[in-house]
């Protein structure tokens, strides 16, 4: 049998020790392997550490001597004069620029795009529903650039007409007030393409937890004498809430982040306009204002103040996702 | 090749949980020890001491000594994974590596632990699919994935890939519970030829089979839920299936509880 | 008994909302009329967000496949680059950023691969206590920095502080900041669904477990974490940002990492976006196509490699 052949028998006296008794003679590389491996393993989760450590002690020591600098109040200043001898510079309208933008992006992108999770997970025909998710999601491949593109070369003309109708109707209210901008490179605009691109996530989200509402509160439901949608309503929209609330969270992280298409689509504003809450503005977010000042970034002190808007960028994007991930978490807490 | 198992006061601890208390046995080489008791009665946790393998569940520790022959597997100077070389296991349910062969799966244990020579290799991984009852079903599929044979097969070659690597124990923890009762009955047929050759330590839940595959028979119990396991009673299976010392014993043998 | 109470409960509430008295009629017969409405109706907007959602999709890449599809089938898109093409010229192609966008994707995933791999071996494998959460909870991070930011941090270490040249290594290096996470968590979904009886099986022969998860664990996930690569590639090929600060275009073929201007897909678009003449135009479309394309066929392969080689257990 399987004992006859192989080692010759003085090799086993010794079988758990390393060196000549060792069959194999692998006990060492075996044990140096694992070292080697472990540390490599140890030494990539510390690099991750290290690396965002990194970005957030680097962007700080590049913002704090331009802050200093600063003649301006950085938060509530709407200047934006950077260079020469003095600087002047404050987020206050980048900041205004960036949540409008954002927030009407969620507010189109989250009532679609749950009602897009709904259909696919509840009432698309089974051939059908796959086919649509991966519809969705081929959003998602859609470079940012060409999103901007798209939105201000081919779309934008076709939007003017809803903001002159939006003006004419609601133009009594600050949002949709006359400004000086003209065409469609406003932050509403902005913010409907912002909503496209997010819609992907959106949906993927809140679908992936609605298919998990279990069975028997859905049964449950309908065993009631529920319709169709009263079961959604009392079943699946509750227990997808979590679900939706982080998934409109990711959104909007991303709708604040985004750069490009942002930066195409709105014409910034000349210094010195005059404040307006009017969503028919144009004007830049944190993200297009950086990406629009990169030949700006000459001398230290002069890029520091675009790093503390990218600072300020970070922080409002890490509370959003923080805020989602909270959420969904408590969810798993609770499910698992 | 088979050794003597000398168990010595062994507690065993999952964090600061006991899982197993004060086990003292022996395990006579060339036979088969049959471990029967209720759920939770600690008889799978001590197994897995007896190479080891409950370090591999974080917090997993033992107090107490066991011996391989005059080996201490404990002694700190000890490799467990070298431990584990030669005190072989096969699991509960057929794990055969989905990424491989039939023949790589008998071979893995062979090249990750060094092996190279191709003639050797064909050559263990033969007797071994031989010694394992499973040569002449898959001679001629060497090179299909392991996965794809039925349960009963992929168990066998499970312990194909366990005597590949020449070990001087065999511990099988529930071997069948997943089988068929004609896989079953195949694997107990295996047990019968391979203690000629090895120590054999099998865990069951089905007393029949600890009465027809085994020589000695160990009873584990607890006394209470949260309690640790001990060991009740061991001795020869006909001696445990017809005259128990313990009460206990006799209790769960006849079905009056467990 | 209790069934007549609450009929007669419900009666008084629907008597005193007015609206509708039918409703207690029910029994076996049809739903309420109200009830059957706002069912029909739900499903009717179902159905309509689902089509409003198509709109954009059909919309952007019909857009880009009538204004630029004709630019792929120029003889030269594929074989020749801008040099010496202004933008009133017709003519030339786009292999010059088509390489770029591929060098600095594969430069990326070389270093963004091994630490996203070993980061999820560490979580997966090997992490557990503070530090395992805290690495945890920087991937969370990192998945949240926005690009732009990403690219600013770069620009402060490796322009700023050690005085180097915008390069294509540069936007590499932020690229890598945005992959990272997106391996590390795809790689981990994989590792997490390798049956753990099969690490038990590979000790138990006295395997070593940097060998029980080099052997055995990484190739049972292996076509997940090739998927989640390809996705997260996906992922970055299409970031511009970084490129408008890190990586300025030149009309040239050039492989340098690690001096001079390297194109890329986004920058060729972003460069003659601004032009008013057709035939930059019809390139600003053809790389937008390309691109697109570029990315899809990642997402593809990627989707089909997790489809056929899914974790077997």
């Amino acid at each position: 049998m399987s004992g006859t052949t192989g080692a010759a028998p003085t090799a086993r006296r010794d079988p758990f020790g390393g060196g000549p008794s060792d069959p194999q003679g692998t006990r060492k590389t075996g044990r140096l392997g694992d070292r080697l491996f472990g540390g490599a393993a140890r030494g990539a989760g510390l690099l991750v550490i290290a690396i965002v450590v990194l970005v957030g002690v680097f962007l700080l020591s590049r913002a704090v001597p331009a802050l200093l600098d600063n003649r301006a109040n950085f938060l509530t200043s709407t200047e934006w004069s950077v260079g020469g001898e003095s600087q002047r510079f404050g987020i206050a309208t980048m900041l205004w620029v960036t949540v409008a933008s954002s927030v009407v992006a969620m507010v189109i992108a989250v009532p679609l795009g749950v009602s897009v999770a709904l259909f696919i997970t509840q009432y698309a025909p089974t051939w059908l529903a796959r086919p649509a998710a991966g519809l969705v999601q081929l959003l998602a491949a859609v470079p940012s650039i060409v999103f901007g593109i798209w939105g201000a070369y081919v779309v934008g003309p076709y939007f003017e007409p809803v903001q002159n109708l939006l003006n004419s109707v609601l133009g009594w209210t600050p949002l949709f007030s006359d400004t000086t901008v003209s065409g469609s490179s406003t932050i509403l605009f902005a913010g409907v393409v912002l909503a496209i691109m997010v819609l992907p996530i959106v949906t993927a989200m809140s679908g992936e937890i609605f298919a998990q509402t279990p069975t028997t509160h859905r049964e449950g439901a309908l065993a009631l004498g529920a319709t169709k949608w009263e079961m959604i309503r009392t079943t699946v929209l509750p227990f997808g809430k979590p679900g939706v609330i982080s998934a409109a969270m990711l959104g909007l992280g991303r709708a604040l982040g985004e750069t490009v298409a942002v930066m195409i689509i709105l014409s910034a504003l000349a210094d010195g306009t005059a404040w307006s809450w009017s969503l028919l503005n144009g004007g830049e977010t944190f993200a297009s204002k950086i990406a629009n000042g990169a030949p700006e970034f000459t001398t230290p002190l002069q890029t520091g103040a675009y790093i503390a808007a990218g600072l300020v960028l970070f922080v409002l994007t890490f509370v959003v996702n923080a805020i989602a991930r909270v959420v969904i978490n408590r969810r798993k807490a609770f499910t698992e | 090749m088979a050794k003597r198992i000398d168990v010595k006061d062994l507690n065993v601890y999952y964090g600061a949980f006991k899982a197993v208390e004060d086990v003292t046995m022996t395990v006579e080489p060339r036979s088969v020890t049959a471990f029967i008791g209720p759920s939770g009665c600690g008889k799978s946790t001590f197994l897995r001491t007896l190479n080891r393998m409950h370090e591999v569940v974080p917090g997993g520790r033992v107090e107490g000594h066991v011996m391989l022959d005059d080996q201490d597997l404990y002694s700190p100077k000890v490799d467990p994974v070298a431990v584990r070389r030669t005190v072989g296991m096969v699991f509960q349910r057929p794990n055969p590596f989905p990424t491989m062969s039939i023949f790589d799966n008998v071979a893995a244990g062979l090249r990750l632990n060094g092996l190279r020579d191709k003639k050797r290799l064909a050559e263990r991984v033969e007797t071994s699919l031989r010694g394992a009852h499973l040569w002449n079903e898959v001679k001629d599929r060497l090179d299909k994935p392991g996965a794809g044979l039925s349960g009963g097969q992929q168990q066998r070659l499970c312990i194909a890939r366990a005597i590949a690597v020449r070990p001087s124990v065999l511990l099988m923890d529930e071997p069948c519970s997943a089988l068929d009762p004609i896989s079953t009955q195949a694997i107990e047929d295996l047990i019968g030829t391979l203690k000629s050759d090895y120590t054999i330590v099998i865990v069951t839940h089905n007393m029949q089979q600890a009465a027809r595959v085994s020589d000695r028979t160990a009873f584990f119990n607890l006394a209470a839920t949260g309690r640790p396991g001990r060991l009740v009673e061991m001795d020869d299976t006909q001696k445990i299936f017809s005259n128990p010392t313990q009460r206990a014993t006799e209790d769960y043998i006849s079905g009056r509880f467990g | 008994m209790t069934i007549v109470d609450t009929g007669m409960d419900t009666a008084v509430q629907e008597t005193r909302d007015g609206s509708a008295r039918r409703r207690l009629t029910s029994g076996l017969g049809p739903k309420a009329a109200g009830r059957r409405v706002r069912d029909e109706l739900a499903r009717v907007v179902m159905w309509l967000a689902f089509l409003v959602a198509l709109v954009p999709l059909v919309w952007i890449l019909g857009s880009v496949l009538v204004k630029g599809g004709h630019m792929l089938f120029e003889s030269t898109w594929f074989t020749h680059s801008q040099r010496n093409i202004t933008s009133s010229d017709v003519g030339g192609g786009a292999i010059h950023a088509i390489q770029g966008t591929l060098i600095q994707g594969a430069a990326t995933a070389l270093m963004a691969v091994p630490i996203g791999v070993f980061t999820a071996i560490y979580l997966v494998e090997y992490g557990r206590g503070a530090l395992a959460r805290a690495v945890s909870f920087m991937v969370d991070i990192l998945t949240g920095v926005p690009s732009i930011v990403a690219a600013l941090f770069i620009y402060a270490v490796w322009v700023t502080t050690f005085g180097f040249q915008r390069v294509g290594f540069a936007v590499a290096l932020s690229l890598v900041l945005l992959m990272v996470p997106v391996v590390v968590r795809s790689t981990e979904e994989m590792l997490k669904l390798v049956p753990n009886e099969l690490r038990e099986a590979s000790y138990a022969l006295g395997v070593p477990k940097w060998k029980t998860i080099a052997r055995i664990v990484i190739p049972t996930a292996f076509s997940g974490i090739v998927t989640g690569v390809l996705l997260g590639l996906a992922r970055i090929m299409g970031e511009t940002a970084p490129l408008l600060i890190l990586g300025p275009y030149t009309k040239n073929i050039a492989t340098n990492l690690f001096s001079g201007n390297m194109a890329t897909l986004p920058t060729m678009i972003n460069q003659d976006r601004v032009e008013a003449l057709q035939p930059a135009l019809d390139r600003v479309w053809g790389a937008a196509l390309t691109l697109i394309l570029l990315i899809l066929l990642l997402n593809v392969v990627g989707r089909i490699i997790a489809r056929f080689g899914a974790v077997r257990t």
